[in-house]
């Protein structure tokens, strides 16, 4: 926290390393902070698209991290949401303009929740709490730590939805063929794909389940109520 | 084309904001223990929404799209400031929220009372960005379409708040397992209301006659592998 320690601290300090790893298990923006919920359950059809929806969500956490962070003693507080806004609606849209440019198709499905991103909790979220508070180079870390505990989240969700909704992962047949009258693999002793994984009730339940196992793990989590 | 009545239904029931898009997600988790706070929430979405998404329908349709700003003369007709939006969007979204917040201070206080803490929040609630990218992305013709659209979303995301809340508010007394209390089973008993709001698909109102409610079911798995959208 202190100016001049940061210049003898190396730069992955211990206390460094826990920005990153505990965003990843006991301090999950998704499943413990209850942060960025929307995107993480809509883009969860099929795993390339949470992939994508993540490093967008990285790239936008970490450099709103940074360049709030450096500005933080200049912004007054009594406007600091506009212009924490701003700063995000920006990067926002930086990235949806290279999605347009490089990934036409797979930026006409994610549709507005790219868009969406600007009100992602997590990266408000993080400002907030973080970014005002904290020197740059902890606050990028912990926005890669948070990103990260995100995207892991997106992909576990979409891997289950991904392979009992259409038996494929990142698109490739994993059960054999399903089209009618040419079946391999498993369709062909009878297996059908879950079409109520692909609706949006089942990613709900998915993310209920990871909870649940999460906080069987580790009891500390338990809530009272 | 749908007709409004169409519109303002569909957006209440079979593509309700919370069960069909997860917007406005976040607030709903943190704001649905009690039903009061609950129906305090829901109506000042409602409100914020009703406002913002007919103004940003404007924006959209005289500054932003491609050729909006003809009206200005000829050398602006090819203009396309599309890239602007999300950025014109929530300002719109964060200066309507702080101006309503101090009209209604200012006249209704009775109301304030009730939804003061609430306005606030709503800037960064997702379901009111959602609603103007909704209404960009579907291209409505009319401002009646888009504000049919924007108050049917708000009372779905009342109605849907509100049920949790009950819902919530009574499970207090229930036996839930350890590691599934509190967030947990709020997640699938959300996933329980979803599946049973999905059974509103497949209803139209206006000039097309209803099709077969399995075809529509089968149509919608099959649309949503295609765009993969939710």
């Amino acid at each position: 926290m202190s100016a001049d320690k940061k210049s003898s601290e190396p730069l992955f300090s211990k206390k460094n390393k826990k920005l990153i790893t505990d965003p990843l298990t006991d301090n999950n923006p998704v499943t413990i902070q209850v942060l960025g919920i929307c995107s993480a359950l809509a883009i969860t059809v099929q795993v390339n698209q949470a992939i994508v929806m993540s490093m967008s969500v990285l790239f936008v956490i970490i450099m709103g991290n940074w360049i709030v962070s450096m500005l933080r003693n200049l912004i007054p507080s009594r406007i600091r949401i506009i212009v924490q806004l701003l700063v995000v609606a920006s990067l926002v849209i930086i990235v949806d303009q290279v999605l347009a440019a490089f990934l036409p198709d797979l930026s006409a499905k994610l549709s507005v929740f790219v868009g969406l991103i600007i009100t992602n909790c997590i990266i408000m979220g993080r400002l907030e709490a973080f970014a005002m508070a904290n020197k740059p180079w902890p606050s990028i870390l912990d926005g890669f730590g948070n990103g990260l505990g995100y995207g892991a989240i997106l992909i576990l969700v979409a891997v289950f939805r991904e392979l009992f909704g259409s038996g494929t992962l990142m698109g490739f047949p994993i059960f054999g063929n399903a089209l009618p009258g040419e079946e391999s693999g498993l369709y062909a002793m009878g297996y059908q794909n879950n079409n109520l994984m692909i609706l949006p009730p089942m990613a709900l339940i998915i993310v209920g389940v990871i909870i649940w196992v999460q906080r069987s793990r580790n009891k500390a989590l338990i809530e009272e109520h | 084309m749908e007709s409004t009545l169409d519109i303002f239904v569909k957006a209440i029931f079979s593509e309700n904001m919370i069960f069909a898009y997860f917007l406005g997600m976040c607030s709903y988790l943190a704001v649905s223990k009690t039903v009061k706070t609950a129906v305090g929430l829901g109506a000042a979405v409602i409100f914020v929404l009703t406002v913002t998404v007919p103004v940003n329908f404007l924006l959209e349709n005289y500054v932003l799209k491609a050729g909006a700003l003809e009206w200005l003369g000829a050398e602006y007709a090819e203009l396309d400031l599309s890239f602007l939006s999300f950025i014109m969007y929530i300002a719109v979204v964060a200066s309507i929220v702080q101006l309503v917040e101090m009209l209604v201070e200012k006249f209704a206080p009775a109301l304030y009372g009730a939804l003061g803490i609430f306005l606030p929040l709503i800037a960064v609630n997702c379901s009111i960005l959602g609603g103007a990218l909704f209404m960009q992305e579907r291209q409505y013709s009319t401002i009646l379409d888009a504000t049919a659209f924007s108050l049917g979303s708000g009372i779905g995301w009342f109605i849907a708040i509100v049920a949790i809340a009950a819902i919530r508010e009574k499970l207090r007394y229930s036996n839930v397992p350890g590691p599934l209390r509190g967030l947990g089973i709020t997640f699938i008993v959300t996933g329980l209301m979803g599946m049973a709001f999905m059974s509103f698909m497949g209803i139209k109102y206006g000039e097309e006659a209803p099709s077969e409610d399995v075809e529509t079911v089968t149509t919608m798995i099959d649309t949503n592998k295609e765009n993969n959208i939710n």
